[in-house]
C-alpha cells in the first residue's frame, strides 16, 4: 500500500510533521528560559521569596519542554541526511557550517549548563547559579540565530556559486549569514518566542487567579505576563509587517500565495479577507475584499499595480490555500494578542488587574494561541517557498534521498506513532504541573535530586563534599 | 592542493574525535539505561539516573555534532551514508527520543509500575544496537553509483553488522557499570563489579570476533593489517589491548573504585584506533575518500576557526559541570 505513494510527498510529511513537533518546544523553550532569568535576576535582587518560588515553579515544566525540545532536535538534525540527502550534499558546504556553529556556540553552552541550573543551585550558590541560567537562555537565543540564518538563506540565498560539482559554494560568509531575509526572520521569530511564552505564563497565572485572587505567585506570573504580551504585540504586528515588505522584494510568488492573488491588478489590488483559493481556476472563490488595500499595506499607496501569480509559471506556483490561510490565522492571532494586552492595560490602569474575571477568561483560553500562531507563521513561511528547496535554485523534487516509498513510509508511521506517546504524555504532565498553584517553599525539578539532599542534609548528599549551602 | 589534502585529514581527525568523544560520553549513559533490567529496585535506579541526569544532554550533543560536522565538513559522504543507513539512523534516533525523555518524565508519573524505566532501558539498548550496525554496515561499505546511495534500504542488515551491533551493546555495557563503580556505594556497587567481569570477558570475546571478521570483508583490511609495513604501526594495538585488560582485572580484583571506568575507556581508545587503522583514508569505505568527499576549502576553514577556538571551551565547561556533580551519588534517603 506505502508503495503507490510517492517518497516525495512522504518525505515532505515527515519533514514537516518532525518540525512542526520540534518547533512548539523552542518556541516554549526560548521564552521561559529568558523568563526564568529574569525571575532569578529579580530573586538575587529583591530577595523575596515569591520570585524563587515562581522560579522554582517554572523551572520544572522548563525541564520537562527543554528535554522535548531535544530529542526532536536531533531527529531534525539527522534527517537532512536520511531523508534530503540531494539537499545535503548539494547546501552541506554553506548549511553545514552554520549548523556546525550552532552546534558549538549554542547547544553546548545550553546542555552544558543545563545541568547546574536544573539541579546545581545548592551547590554552586546562587551567583554562579545564575550565570548558568542566564548561559542556558543566551544559548537558546544563538540557537535561533543560526538555524534562523540557515533557513533565511534558504529563503533568501546570497553570497554563494556553484561549483562543477552542483554543489552550492561559499563566496562571501558575511553575506551568507546575514542574507536578506535573515534580520527580518530571526526578530520575527525572537518576539513569536517571547509573546507565545507570556501568553502561557499568563494563561496559567489567570487559571489560578480565577479560583483565588489573593495567590501572591499567580498574581506576580499574571502581572508580568500581560505587560510582556501588551509590550511586544505591537511590536511584533510592526516587525511581521516589515518582513512581509521584504519578501514582498525577495520572493514574489510566497506573497502573491499570502494575499490570495492570482491575478494581477493595475490600479490597485484588493485585500482579500476570506475566500476559498482555487489552485485549478487560479481564482478565489467567494472572496471578500476591501479594495485596493492590499496595495496600500505593500507598497504604501492605494493605486500602486500589484502582479499576480498569472505572471509566474505555473510549475513555479506554491500551493496558495494552505499559504492563504495559516497566514490569516497568525495575523488573525497577532490582533487578538494585541487585543489582549490592550484589555490587559486598561484593566491595569483601573485597578483590577486581578479581578476582572473576563480579562483572566480571555487570558485563559489565549494560552495555547502562540504556539498556534508559530505554526501558522511556519506553514506559511515553508509551504510559500514551495516548489522551491533553495529559492529559485533547487526544486524540492530534486533535493530529496534515492529513497523507496515503503522505507519514508514507515518511518513516518513510526515517527507518528513515537512523537504522539511521547510528546501527549509529556504535555500532560506539564498541565499537571501548571494545575497546581506555585507555593511557599516550592522545589526545584526533582524533590530527591542529589542536589536536594545535599542542600538539606549537606554530609550525605554527596561523598567527600563539604557543605557548600 | 597539498594544502587542501592537509584540511581534508584534519577535518578527519576533527570528526572522528566528536565521534569517539560521543561513544565515551554517551556510552556509559546508554550502557547505564540498558542495565536498568537487572537493577528492579527502585532506589537503585534512582541513583542510577541521578548520576548521569545533570550531564546527558551535553554528551549528547557530541552526536549532533558528529553528525551536522560531517555534513558540513564531507557533505558527500553524509549523504550516501544516511540513505545506505536509513533504517538504523531512524531506530537510533527513536530509541533516543524514548529514553531523553524518560529522564524527566519518570518523576513525574503517579504509576505503581513506571513505564518510562522500560522506555529508558529499551531505547537505550535499541539506540545502541543501531549505532552498532551502523557501524558494522560502514565497515562492510555501501553501494555507491555517482554522488549517489545506489543500495537497496535492507543492505545494511548482514551478520556482520548484527556482529557489531551486538559488540557495542556489550562495550556500553561495560562502560555503564564501570561508571556505576565509580559513582555509587554499598550493594550497588558490589551489583556493578560482578557485571563488569563477565562484561568484560564478554566485550574482550566481542573484539576479537570483530577483528578476525573484518581482515574476511575485503582485501583492503587484510593488506592494512597484514603487510609489512603496516604490521609495525597495527601491531601495537592488539599489545596495547592487552596491557589495558590486565590493569583492568587487577583494578576489578582489588577493588579500586575510580579506575575500571578509565580503563574500560582506553579499551574503547584502542578499539576505535584500530577501526580508524582499517578505514583511514575512505570515509565511506572502498569507495569515497576523505579527499573525494571534502567539502570546498573554505568551508572547512570557516569551521575549522570555530572548532580550534570554541571545542577548548566547550571541553572546559563541560569538564566544571562534571566537576560540580563529581563525587557519589547515594539515594534521597537523608530527604523526606
Ligand atoms: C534549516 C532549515 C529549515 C528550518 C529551520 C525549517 N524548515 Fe521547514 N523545510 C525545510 C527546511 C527548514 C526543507 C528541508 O527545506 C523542507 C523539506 C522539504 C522542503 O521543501 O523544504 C521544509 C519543508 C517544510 C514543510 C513542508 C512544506 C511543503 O511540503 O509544502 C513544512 C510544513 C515545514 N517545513 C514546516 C517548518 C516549520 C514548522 C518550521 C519551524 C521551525 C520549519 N519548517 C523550519
Ligand atoms: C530544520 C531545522 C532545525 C534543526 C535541524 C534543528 C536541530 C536541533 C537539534 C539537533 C536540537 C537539540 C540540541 C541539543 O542536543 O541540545 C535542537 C534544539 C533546539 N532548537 Fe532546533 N532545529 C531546527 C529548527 C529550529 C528553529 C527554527 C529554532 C528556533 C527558532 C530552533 C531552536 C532550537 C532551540 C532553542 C533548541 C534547544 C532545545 C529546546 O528548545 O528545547 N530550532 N534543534
Ligand atoms: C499580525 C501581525 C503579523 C504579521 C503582519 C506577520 C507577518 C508575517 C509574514 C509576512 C511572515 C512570512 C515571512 C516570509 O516567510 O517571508 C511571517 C512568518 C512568521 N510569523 Fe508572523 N506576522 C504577524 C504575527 C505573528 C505572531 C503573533 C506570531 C507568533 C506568536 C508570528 C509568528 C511567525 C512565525 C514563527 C513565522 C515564520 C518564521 C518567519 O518567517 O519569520 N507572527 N509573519
Amino acid at each position: 500500500m506505502l508503495s503507490n505513494l510517492d517518497p516525495i510527498v512522504l518525505a515532505r510529511a515527515q519533514f514537516a510533521f518532525t518540525m512542526s513537533f520540534h518547533i512548539v518546544f523552542p518556541a516554549f523553550s526560548i521564552g521561559l528560559a529568558s523568563y526564568l532569568a529574569v525571575l532569578e535576576a529579580l530573586w538575587l535582587w529583591t530577595g523575596r521569596e515569591v520570585f524563587l518560588n515562581l522560579f522554582h515553579y517554572w523551572l520544572k515544566i522548563f525541564a520537562i519542554a527543554f528535554g522535548m525540545g531535544v530529542v526532536s532536535g536531533i531527529v531534525m538534525s539527522y534527517q537532512f541526511g536520511t531523508n534530503w540527502s540531494v539537499f545535503a550534499d548539494k547546501t552541506g558546504p554553506v548549511i553545514g557550517p552554520l549548523m556546525a556553529y550552532e552546534v558549538l556556540t549554542a547547544f553546548f553552552l545550553e546542555a552544558g549548563f543545563l545541568g547546574v541550573m536544573l539541579f546545581g543551585l545548592e551547590r554552586v550558590g546562587p551567583r554562579l547559579h545564575f550565570v548558568a541560567t542566564l548561559m542556558v537562555a543566551i544559548g537558546t537565543l544563538i540557537s535561533a540565530f543560526w538555524i534562523l540564518s540557515a533557513n533565511s538563506w534558504m529563503q533568501t540565498p546570497a553570497g554563494y556559486a556553484i561549483n562543477p560539482d552542483g554543489q552550492f559554494v561559499v563566496a562571501d560568509w558575511f553575506k551568507v549569514i546575514f542574507n536578506p531575509s535573515f534580520p527580518y526572520r530571526l526578530v520575527h521569530m525572537v518576539l513569536a518566542a517571547y509573546l507565545t511564552t507570556s501568553l502561557v505564563v499568563g494563561a496559567v497565572g489567570a487559571y489560578h487567579l480565577l479560583r483565588d485572587p489573593h495567590l501572591a505567585g499567580p498574581r506576580v506570573m499574571f502581572s508580568m505576563a500581560m505587560w510582556m504580551a501588551a509590550l511586544i504585540a505591537p511590536i511584533q504586528i510592526l516587525a511581521g509587517d516589515q518582513h512581509g515588505l521584504n519578501t514582498l522584494e525577495h520572493q514574489p510568488a510566497k506573497v502573491m500565495a499570502m494575499e490570495g492573488h492570482y491575478q494581477s491588478h493595475k490600479d490597485g489590488a484588493p485585500l482579500i479577507l476570506f475566500g476559498l483559493p482555487d489552485q485549478e481556476a487560479g481564482r478565489v472563490d467567494y472572496a471578500i475584499e476591501i479594495p485596493k488595500l492590499s496595495s496600500l499595506i505593500l507598497k504604501h499607496s492605494l493605486d500602486a499595480p500589484l502582479a499576480g501569480l498569472d505572471t509566474v509559471p505555473r510549475e513555479n506556483w506554491p500551493p496558495v490555500a494552505i499559504t492563504f490561510w495559516s497566514f490569516r490565522i497568525m495575523v488573525a492571532l497577532g490582533f487578538l494578542i494585541f487585543a489582549l494586552g490592550l484589555f490587559s492595560l486598561w484593566t491595569r490602569w483601573r485597578g483590577t488587574l486581578f479581578d476582572s474575571r473576563p480579562l483572566h477568561i480571555f487570558a485563559l483560553t489565549m494560552g495555547p494561541a502562540g504556539f498556534i500562531a508559530v505554526l501558522a507563521g511556519w506553514i506559511t513561511t515553508e509551504t510559500g517557498r514551495q516548489p522551491f528547496t533553495v529559492y529559485g535554485l533547487l526544486r524540492t523534487a530534486d533535493a530529496v534521498s534515492p529513497l523507496a516509498a515503503p522505507a519514508v513510509g514507515s518511518s513516518l508511521l513510526a515517527f507518528v506513532v513515537v512523537y504522539f506517546i511521547v510528546f501527549a504524555a509529556g504535555a500532560i504532565y506539564i498541565l499537571r504541573l501548571m494545575a497546581a498553584s506555585p507555593h511557599h517553599g516550592e522545589e526545584g525539578p526533582r524533590g530527591d535530586m542529589p542536589a536536594r539532599a545535599a542542600g538539606i542534609t549537606p554530609a550525605s548528599g554527596v561523598a567527600g563534599q563539604g557543605a557548600l549551602s | 592542493m597539498i594544502a587542501a589534502v592537509d584540511l581534508a585529514t584534519v577535518w578527519a581527525f576533527i570528526i572522528a574525535f566528536a565521534v569517539f568523544v560521543y561513544v565515551v560520553m554517551d556510552g556509559f549513559d546508554l550502557g547505564l539505561g540498558m542495565l536498568f533490567p537487572l537493577f528492579p529496585a527502585k532506589a537503585d535506579r534512582d541513583v542510577m539516573m541521578n548520576s548521569v541526569a545533570p550531564v546527558w544532554d551535553g554528551n549528547e550533543t557530541w552526536l549532533v555534532l558528529g553528525g551536522g560536522g560531517l555534513m558540513a565538513a564531507f557533505p558527500l559522504a553524509y549523504a550516501v551514508l544516511m540513505p545506505a543507513l536509513y533504517t538504523p539512523m531512524i531506530a537510533m534516533l527513536i530509541g533516543l527520543v524514548f529514553r531523553g525523555v524518560a529522564f524527566e518524565f519518570r518523576w513525574r508519573t503517579t504509576a505503581a509500575r513506571n513505564r518510562w524505566d522500560i522506555a529508558f532501558a529499551g531505547g537505550s539498548l535499541l539506540a545502541t544496537l543501531a549505532q552498532g550496525v551502523a557501524l558494522g554496515a560502514i565497515l562492510q561499505g555501501v553501494h555507491v553509483e555517482g554522488r549517489h546511495y545506489a543500495g537497496g534500504w535492507w543492505d545494511w542488515l548482514t551478520p556482520f553488522s548484527l556482529l557489531t551491533g551486538v559488540a557495542l551493546v556489550i562495550g556500553y555495557s561495560l562502560l555503564g557499570a564501570t561508571w556505576l563503580i565509580l559513582k555509587t556505594e554499598g550493594a550497588l556497587r558490589e551489583k556493578a563489579y560482578r557485571l563488569s567481569w563477565g562484561l568484560l570477558f564478554a566485550m574482550l570475546a566481542a573484539i576479537a570476533l570483530v577483528s578476525i571478521a573484518t581482515p574476511f570483508l575485503s582485501i583492503q583490511y587484510a593488506q592494512r593489517w597484514f603487510a609489512w609495513p603496516n604490521v609495525a604501526l597495527a601491531a601495537p594495538v592488539p599489545i596495547a589491548v592487552a596491557a589495558v585488560t590486565a590493569l583492568l582485572i587487577r583494578s576489578l580484583g582489588q577493588k579500586q573504585d575510580s579506575r575500571p571506568f578509565f580503563l574500560a575507556l582506553a579499551l574503547f581508545a584502542l578499539s576505535y584506533a584500530g577501526l580508524g587503522i582499517s578505514m583511514y583514508p575512505f570515509i565511506v569505505p572502498q569507495s569515497i575518500t576523505i579527499w573525494q568527499a571534502a567539502a570546498p576549502q573554505n568551508s572547512q576553514i570557516f569551521m575549522l576557526v570555530g572548532v580550534a577556538g570554541l571545542v577548548p571551551l566547550i571541553l572546559g565547561y563541560t569538564g566544571w559541570a562534571y566537576w560540580v556533580f563529581r563525587g557519589k551519588v547515594r539515594a534521597g534517603s537523608g530527604y523526606h
